[in-house]
């Protein structure tokens, strides 16, 4: 395998259960070796049947997947060489630890003394040396995990995939988890496919996000571009928190778009993926880039009047809900600064953002 | 049970305590108590039943099987007056060591004790009791009984000139053994072992060994049967598990139908089946897999036993099975797949033994059933394919020889708990799940 082969391709895949409807409509995508990538979305939009697919579980209808250049579609699971951490970590009941992680090594073949040493290197990794002759049911969530973790890497796979891992742990452990695995992934050099459908865990970790929805992917892009470049509406709602504007198109000019909201204001916005001068538009601007004080908003902003519905005090940010354009559910965040001043419900504030934060998407 | 309010006066003195002082234990009881007096009303009537119907007739069960006191008192039948018997011999025997040759004193207490059964008409019972000890004596005693008035010293000839089969040893031996309360003669008799003239415990001669004989085969069958319940029980577990649900309860429904049906209906079917003009016979014939002089004899034998068994016992295992598979989620066969192993090393070292609560639930279960089953042997197991439990419902129905049922039914229940302990030490009791 040369260095420009892919990792992983797939290549016009699709899936149907029933022969009726399906589940995954064509989907491309090539993974370079050495990658992070969240397959992320709502639950039913096909993710993890990709990743079902990959791991040999399900098989594709139609189309090819090849694993470092070769055909896999018809290879068992067993043959595939990939390890894998599930969603509720799989941990055999009735194995200790060691015996777990021992199992991957044993169907390999390997002798005794190989095994231990590959057991005891995996279990240090994961900061669980000591745990190696408890059984799961004796460990806590985040214990089980990284378990389930070591027992995905003993036999050293170069590709490995996570079902939804970190699901069932609680927010802190969560947030911990996350780093913990990503330098896994940095100081392993393996290929990673996460599967989530937590954007925030998708953007912590990943070097790019495929958003699925409807068997299809939205976007393949990396955090950055994906939460402040989003190709489509659908994308631009299920990152982050996102306010949009309804309207018409008025004019076109390349990049810059012209939009006559429907209550009647005139703004400009970056056009991504629209259709022609008259057709219907979401204009999308996130709730952090929104300002309203004179002092901040300069010179070629837009600026819309707006009335203060709703103060919420959040800590490091005040959430503030605003009516802007016939709208009641415009959202704007304001850091916790010295000296913010914080609003009240009923007061009347001029808002703005620069152009290029708002951007003109298709209509849902 | 029912009244926690008492404090414990050895409780330690520098246990913890409540606010206002009192000890926490103590407290913890008192605040306690009232729910558990209601749960204990709540059980009391199935503790009474329990208490009626199960351990008062084993309790019962288990003293009779030591102990047929009808050779040393007599009950009335109308009056259940209880008068001893026998007195006089008894102290007889007492007197002499097992083996002592009768002399005329034996004979005169023999013929008080017949004088006083003659007046009581008792002779019938005490003859049936010792003739289970001494085949063919019960008519000695109601013949003599009879003429008890008659006889005069010297007794010892009187009597041998009354049956001259007074002289036997076997039955001065039976009668001496018959004489103390309790016996282990019943259990003696359940392992086909018996005294000698002399009193030592001896095997009966082999022509006449039958116990040992079907508890053997009652072991050897139910194992069987149970293999064979677990091996066709188990794949129909895994798909009722695994199935979607529309599937899953249609199949159930099955499993369950013949727990619908009467217990003799499947049986009789089960003859219609598999009898020599029957239609399996018939269809093997047919298709020219047999000749018809070739009719295999499937029914009132060991494997009409064991094929009918099978039948009605086969739920027990698959539900045992079914609640075990259930919460196994398909994640660890895939685990263990994606790990690298063939889809039979998974089942093996990843599924099965999750499974094995199951197996030992289902498994234990069936066995003990199939130990104590009666009314399917009895009606296709024909003279082969005959029980334990035939045997103890002959000697309840038939002979009237309750302790020996009550012995041989003792035999098999300590069997079965003999078993129970060996699973508790194997696979841990605690791993049962019934469902």
């Amino acid at each position: 395998m040369d260095v420009t082969t892919p990792m992983v391709e797939f290549d016009r895949v699709q899936k149907s259960y029933d022969g009726e409807s399906l589940v995954v409509k064509d989907l491309n995508l090539a993974m370079p070796k050495g990658e992070f990538l969240t397959m992320l979305g709502p639950s039913g939009s096909g993710k993890t049947t990709c990743l079902m697919m990959l791991a040999g579980f399900e098989t594709a209808t139609n189309g090819e997947i090849r694993l470092a250049g070769k055909e896999i579609n018809h290879i068992p699971p067993h043959k595939r060489g990939i390890g894998m951490v599930f969603q509720n970590y799989a941990l055999f009941p009735h194995m200790t630890v060691a015996e777990n992680l021992s199992f991957p090594l044993e169907v390999r073949g390997m002798d005794r003394g190989t095994r231990e040493t590959k057991i005891k290197r995996a279990l240090d990794m994961v900061q669980m040396g000591k745990f190696a002759s408890r059984r799961p049911a004796q460990l806590s969530g985040g214990q089980q995990q990284r378990i389930a973790l070591a027992r995905a890497l003993v036999f050293e796979p170069d590709l490995v995939l996570m079902d939804e891992p970190l699901g069932a742990l609680d927010k802190q452990l969560r947030e911990h988890m996350q780093f913990e695995i990503k330098h896994l992934h940095e100081s392993l050099g393996i290929t990673v496919v996460y599967v989530t459908h937590d954007q925030s865990e998708a953007l912590t970790m990943s070097d790019r996000v495929a958003v699925f929805n409807d068997g299809k992917i939205q976007q393949l892009a990396p955090p950055e571009d994906l939460y402040e470049r989003p190709d489509n509406s659908f994308v631009a709602q299920f990152i982050g928190e996102n306010n949009k504007l309804s309207g018409k198109i008025e004019a076109l000019d390349g990049e810059t778009a012209t939009v006559r909201l429907h209550s009647g204001e005139l703004i400009g916005a970056t056009a991504v993926n629209i259709g022609g001068a008259g057709s219907e538009t979401l204009v999308s601007i996130r709730p952090e880039r929104v300002e309203f004080r004179h002092d901040r908003i300069q010179e070629g902003w837009h600026t819309l009047d707006a009335e203060v519905l709703e103060f919420i005090y959040m800590g490091d940010l005040f959430r503030t809900r605003l009516r802007v354009a016939g709208h009641d559910d415009f959202v704007m965040k304001c850091r916790n600064i010295q000296g913010q001043e914080r609003l009240s419900p009923g007061q009347r504030v001029k808002i703005g953002w620069h152009p290029a934060d708002a951007r003109a998407l298709d209509p849902v | 049970m029912a009244d926690m309010t008492a404090t414990s006066p050895g409780a330690a003195p520098q246990g913890l305590q409540t606010a206002d002082g009192r000890p926490l234990k103590a407290a913890l009881a008192a605040s306690q108590a009232r729910a558990k007096r209601r749960a204990f009303y709540l059980v009391a009537p199935l503790l009474a039943f329990v208490l009626l119907t199960f351990v008062l007739p084993i309790g019962q069960l288990l003293s009779r099987s030591v102990s047929d006191p009808r050779f040393i008192e007599n009950v009335d039948r109308s009056s259940g007056e209880v008068t001893p018997i026998m007195v006089e011999l008894r102290d007889w025997f007492k007197a002499n060591p097992p083996g002592t040759e009768p002399d005329e004193a034996a004979y005169q207490a023999l013929a008080q004790g017949l004088a006083q059964l003659a007046e009581l008409r008792g002779q019938g019972d005490v003859g049936t009791r010792i003739n289970y000890e001494a085949p063919g004596t019960r008519s000695l005693f109601t013949k003599t009984a009879r003429r008890a008035d008659d006889l005069e010293a010297p007794f010892k000839e009187a009597i041998l000139d009354v049956d001259e089969d007074w002289a036997d040893p076997v039955l001065w031996q039976a009668m001496r053994d018959a004489s103390s309360r309790y016996t282990i003669n019943f259990y003696l008799a359940a392992l086909d072992m018996t005294r000698d003239v002399d009193g030592n415990i001896v095997n009966v001669p082999e022509d006449r060994q039958v116990y040992l004989l079907l508890f053997k085969r009652t072991a050897i069958l139910s194992v069987l049967i149970t293999v064979t319940t677990l091996v066709l029980g188990f794949p129909v577990a895994y798909l009722l598990a695994t199935l979607p649900l529309r599937y899953s309860n249609l199949l159930m429904i099955l499993v369950l139908l013949p727990f619908w049906t009467s217990l003799l209906v499947r049986t009789t079917s089960w003859m219609v089946l598999l009898q020599s003009q029957g239609v399996v016979n018939d269809l093997l014939v047919w298709a020219g897999i047999i000749g018809d002089d070739g009719r295999i004899q499937m029914i009132y034998n060991q494997m009409g036993t064991v094929i009918a068994m099978t039948h009605i016992l086969l739920p027990f295992t698959v539900l045992p099975l079914y609640s075990v598979m259930r919460p196994i989620k398909p994640s660890y066969v895939r685990a263990a797949r994606s790990l690298g192993a063939t889809s039979w090393t998974a089942f093996r070292r990843v599924y099965l033994p999750q499974t094995v609560p199951g197996i030992g639930a289902g498994a234990l279960l069936v066995f003990i059933l199939a130990v104590g089953y009666y009314i399917t042997p009895a009606l296709v197991g024909g003279s082969s394919g005959q029980l334990i439990s035939n045997l103890i419902a002959f000697h309840m129905q038939n002979s009237l020889n309750w302790s020996l049922a009550a012995a041989l039914a003792s035999l098999l229940l300590a069997g079965v708990l003999v078993l129970y302990w060996l699973y508790d030490r194997l696979v841990g009791i605690d791993n049962l799940k019934l469902g």
